[in-house]
């Protein structure tokens, strides 16, 4: 059920930029982000587009918004990711005899 | 048509012109009594005395609390200004206890950063584009 919206959230590429962007600086203002959209990545959308997609991250725990006095800081929260690794998980890595000629 | 002048609005005008005067370095222009406790309040950079004044505009309207609040919460700012680094100046500002709700980015030829002018707005700073 959570997983539901968890992969919807991860669907859309600018929300995974927006994701690329909040794991390169975690606690941005809406400002923030849609100035880096913009200048950065050459998106051209809407801050009502950004609170949106905000919106879907937020709703699949992947972000969190914090008040702090009157600016309001959106957080990276990759903890719900876990879900995935959990569920597929992925190969061990190569042991240490195995990469030694 | 030229733009002169532009205003933003600051809760207290007498903090106000202590900010914008002794913290951000800009000079006075005109102070003219306005009724019984508001002032015509100009600034401009010392280095364009002639130059865009701004306006340091008493918050007084209703409508005005409820505007900034909702721009502020997202960390929109109401001004820009230009400096010759962006870098140097946080540094400067951040040294005199400024707060910054976005420190400085670079984005692509622009770097910018965002301060809280302490009556009320967001100011944004940044280079100009070579």
């Amino acid at each position: 059920m959570v997983a539901e919206d968890l992969f919807k959230a991860l669907a859309d590429p600018t929300r995974r930029i927006i994701l690329d962007e909040l794991t390169e600086k975690s606690g941005q203002t809406l400002f923030e982000i849609c100035g880096r959209l913009s200048m950065k990545h050459q998106l051209t959308i809407s801050r009502q587009g950004v609170s949106q997609h905000l919106a879907v991250l937020d709703a699949a725990g992947l972000v969190e918004s914090r008040r702090e006095g009157r600016y309001k800081y959106h957080d990276l929260n990759t903890a719900p990711l876990r879900q995935i690794a959990e569920r597929w998980p992925a190969p061990e890595p190569p042991g240490p005899e195995e990469s030694t000629p | 048509m030229k733009i002169h002048l532009t205003s933003v609005f600051v809760d207290d005008q007498a903090k106000a012109e202590r900010f914008y005067t002794e913290i951000l370095g800009f000079v006075k222009k005109y102070d003219v009594p306005l009724g019984e406790k508001d002032r015509w309040l100009t600034v401009v950079s010392p280095d364009e005395p002639e130059g865009t004044e701004l306006l340091l505009e008493p918050a007084g309207h209703p409508a005005v609390k409820t505007y900034r609040d909702a721009l502020v919460m997202d960390g929109i700012p109401l001004a820009q200004f230009a400096v010759d680094d962006v870098r140097a100046e946080y540094d400067r500002l951040h040294g005199l206890g400024v707060h910054f709700t976005q420190e400085p980015l670079e984005m692509g030829p622009v770097t910018t950063a965002v301060f809280d002018d302490t009556c009320g707005n967001l100011i944004q700073i940044a280079t100009q584009p070579q």
